[in-house]
């Protein structure tokens, strides 16, 4: 039966996009080694294991890569059915939760990279914050479409968006310290200010989802200095 | 039984547009009827914008008045929703295969339409707008996506995937088959040359009905490629 194989996530403290496939591994309880990778001195095993982006997340399954976060998520999916999905089963809800995972990984992820990594200017910082403030305005639309009154976007418990936009959360806290007020304004977005604060509390995040702010701004500094920005996820 | 094929089912689109001839495509080898109906991009229809508020793109399915929108989202959907018809991915269920191998190749097959998606349009985009060096930049890289491509493909026919021949990466990258030709024009190359075993696939694929009837000559495009460079001013 599936599950006697060995998993190995190959990721980064940081990353958004590993975190999500944290967050589904913690909710399937499924047990699994976490290799750090140095952003500066990829390991082999990575660059063998995804040649084509050379990003992480990467997921070894019994040594077998797969590669791209959502595609991930999916596979876990999957192989695991019986342990809590993360997609729902009827086709027309799955094609909405991949509809608005694509639209986090497109307009959220370029605001954050924005805000943290492309801005040289405060005036480009207070343009990409917009540009998040924009996103996560769609995004409490979203949030009280797909709920349809329950606690988030998946219903009652986590879902596909819910990971995915919670990976984020990580670098929200960093961007919190950054400018001065959370990323997700509980005056402009409350469901999803609120959706926020339940996030954190979920089983799935805790010990995973990171809430130091410095080390973070540490982190990005380090990376900057690599000119990681436009070649890894962080 | 054919009144029982016929789904309601309307694709909102732009006839070139290499995304809606993926779900023509896909919607061909399921055997499934739809009603295309074409968009006026600089004009869109007040269905357009109601079906895809937050990008209003095209393309956009509509099954029983409802809207998926994003092409690869729209492939998924239909595999789903119709599992009675050729499947584009590899069933879960394929007999003899354990869970986790059909998984494997399923997510195989979503990363390299993934790839697909982010790399091949942008960059031939790049080749027809610039000039000089940043365009021989772009040939490099499209040389390279290419070959990429043609090495996952190997020396199979097909990249493959359910029941039918066409899987779900030739469908997500068979309508950039007749864009092959422009890319070569601006970029100075040869497919034919560079990636041959892409180019018999390209052959190869173009001999399929569902695919011979959706997808336009490669010099309609070269020419339609043209007209929005004018439009765009673009010498």
């Amino acid at each position: 039966m599936a599950g006697d194989d060995e998993l190995k996530l190959l990721g980064m403290w940081t990353s958004a996009f590993v975190l999500r496939v944290r967050f589904v591994l913690n909710l399937k309880s499924l047990p699994y080694e976490f290799v750090e990778e140095d952003l500066g001195d990829k390991s082999a095993l990575l660059l063998a294991s995804n040649p084509v982006h050379k990003t992480v997340p990467v997921l070894l399954h019994a040594g077998r890569p797969v590669n791209e976060s959502q595609v991930i998520l999916q596979y876990l999916d999957e192989v695991w059915p019986n342990l809590p999905p993360v997609l729902p089963s009827d086709p027309y809800e799955r094609a909405v939760a991949r509809f608005w995972a694509a639209y986090v990984d497109d307009k959220v992820r370029l605001a954050w990279l924005g805000i943290l990594f492309r801005s040289k200017t405060e005036e480009e910082r207070a343009e990409a914050v917009a540009q998040a403030d924009a996103a996560l305005e769609t995004l409490e639309g979203a949030l009280r479409e797909c709920s349809g009154g329950k606690p988030f976007f998946g219903g009652d418990s986590i879902g596909f968006v819910d990971v995915v936009l919670g990976g984020y959360l990580g670098w929200f806290t960093a961007i919190r310290k950054l400018i001065g007020r959370r990323l997700i304004d509980p005056a402009r977005t409350p469901a999803l200010a609120a959706w926020e604060d339940r996030f954190r509390a979920t089983e799935a995040a805790k010990g995973v989802l990171p809430d130091d702010a410095d080390k973070m701004l540490e982190f990005r500094q380090t990376a900057i200095a690599l000119g990681a920005s436009k070649t890894i996820t962080l | 039984m054919a009144a029982e094929k016929k789904a309601d089912l309307v694709l909102l689109d732009f006839w070139v547009s290499p995304f809606g001839q993926r779900c023509r495509i896909a919607m061909a080898e399921k055997g499934l009827d739809f009603e295309y109906r074409e968009e006026d991009l600089a004009n869109k229809s007040d269905l357009l914008l109601r079906s895809n508020p937050v990008h209003k793109k095209i393309p956009v399915l509509l099954h029983a008045g409802r809207p998926v929108c994003e092409s690869l989202v729209i492939l998924s959907y239909l595999d789903e929703a119709f599992p009675d018809t050729p499947q584009l991915l590899p069933p879960l269920s394929a007999a003899g295969a354990g869970a986790a191998d059909a998984a494997y190749a399923r997510a195989r097959a979503r990363f390299w339409a993934d790839y697909i998606d982010k790399k091949l349009y942008d960059c031939g985009s790049r080749l027809w707008k610039l000039k000089g060096e940043p365009q021989a930049q772009a040939r490099a890289e499209m040389v390279e996506i290419l070959r990429t491509l043609e090495a996952e493909l190997g020396d199979r026919d097909f990249f493959g995937g359910g029941g039918g021949r066409l899987g779900f990466v030739d469908v997500a990258l068979v309508p950039f088959t007749s864009w092959f030709y422009s890319y070569e024009r601006y970029g100075g190359f040869s497919v034919e040359e560079a990636c041959p075993k892409l180019a018999a696939w390209a052959r190869r694929c173009g001999e399929i009905d569902s695919v011979a009837k959706h997808l336009h000559s490669p010099e309609k495009v070269y020419d339609f490629i043209g007209v929005l460079k004018k439009k765009y001013g673009i010498e």
